[in-house]
């Protein structure tokens, strides 16, 4: 749960990055147009996690899954995103399927540890972003024990 | 792709998300009515987004006044809210710049209505008794 306003904010550094790599090379982004886009992508977030959420109700679920999201671009007309958020879902399928095939190979060569997937998983993150990998683990066993 | 084959997943391929997704989540849930969110929605929500950010940032920049310039800034993300049927839920959030000494003649304005509304309900009032 967010605690404090910042929690609802979304890095800078990644945000700058993204902005950066969409624009022509050598574009000046001024420091408040970057906060604004953070602040405005804090705000997709929202609105698209509660369009998605009415698709999910309509659906009797009470869990959002992949399909509520794509039918919230859907509503919001964000038609465009729908193609490129599909090529990532399959991209994320084939991780998934890629890394649990990978950790059951392991196992069936070391047969040493049971845990070997989660290790796996922030393992296999090249970089700096292992931190947050981690932590977002913690979180999600925090949450469960919360729940 | 398929042949998940130990150690194949990490060589160089760039990662799906950047943005992290425990802070996405958080975001998620601040919304009341969210009970539970699945790992592919929590993945594409992200993953839009990076679209979004992106789209956001080209749209405004496109139409935007500093292209000579060579620049975003932040009047060009407020004309697009403003301007922009798609990007109009960021109107509130990204409201136009004015000067203050506008903004002050504004609210004096603002305060000279409300006071001879003021004084009109008063006047009724007293009509009515």
């Amino acid at each position: 749960m967010a605690e404090r306003p910042e929690d609802l904010n979304l890095p800078n550094a990644v945000i700058t990055r993204i902005i950066k790599e969409a624009l022509p090379d050598g574009v000046n982004i001024s420091k408040e147009a970057r906060s604004a886009i953070s602040r405005a992508a804090s705000v997709f977030v929202l609105y698209a996690t509660s369009c998605a959420n009415n698709f999910a109700m309509k659906g009797k679920r009470k869990t959002l899954n992949a399909s509520d999201v794509l039918s919230a671009m859907e509503e919001m007309e964000f038609q465009r995103f729908i193609t490129p958020l599909k090529e990532a879902l399959e991209a994320y399928r084939r991780e998934q399927k890629g890394k649990k095939e990978a950790s059951e190979q392991k196992k069936k060569d070391k047969d040493k540890k049971t845990d070997s997937e989660e290790q796996d998983k922030s393992r296999d993150e090249d970089n700096d972003e292992d931190e947050e990998r981690l932590e977002e683990e913690e979180q999600n066993e925090e949450e469960e024990v919360d729940n | 792709m398929a042949d998940g084959v130990a150690g194949r997943d990490k060589c160089g391929e760039q990662r799906l998300v950047s943005l992290p997704l425990s802070r996405i989540r958080v975001i998620m849930k601040s919304s009341p009515e969210v009970s539970s969110i699945n790992q592919e929605a929590l993945v594409l929500t992200a993953k839009a987004t990076e679209l979004f950010v992106q789209y956001l940032a080209t749209y405004s920049y496109r139409h935007g006044s500093g292209k000579e310039k060579k620049a975003l800034t932040y009047s060009d993300l407020s004309n697009t809210a403003e301007e922009s049927e798609t990007f109009q839920f960021l109107a509130d959030i990204l409201p136009k710049k004015i000067l203050a000494s506008k903004y002050l003649k504004m609210l004096k304005e603002k305060r000279e209505d409300d006071q001879e509304e003021e004084k009109d309900e008063s006047d009724a009032d007293e009509a009515e008794s």
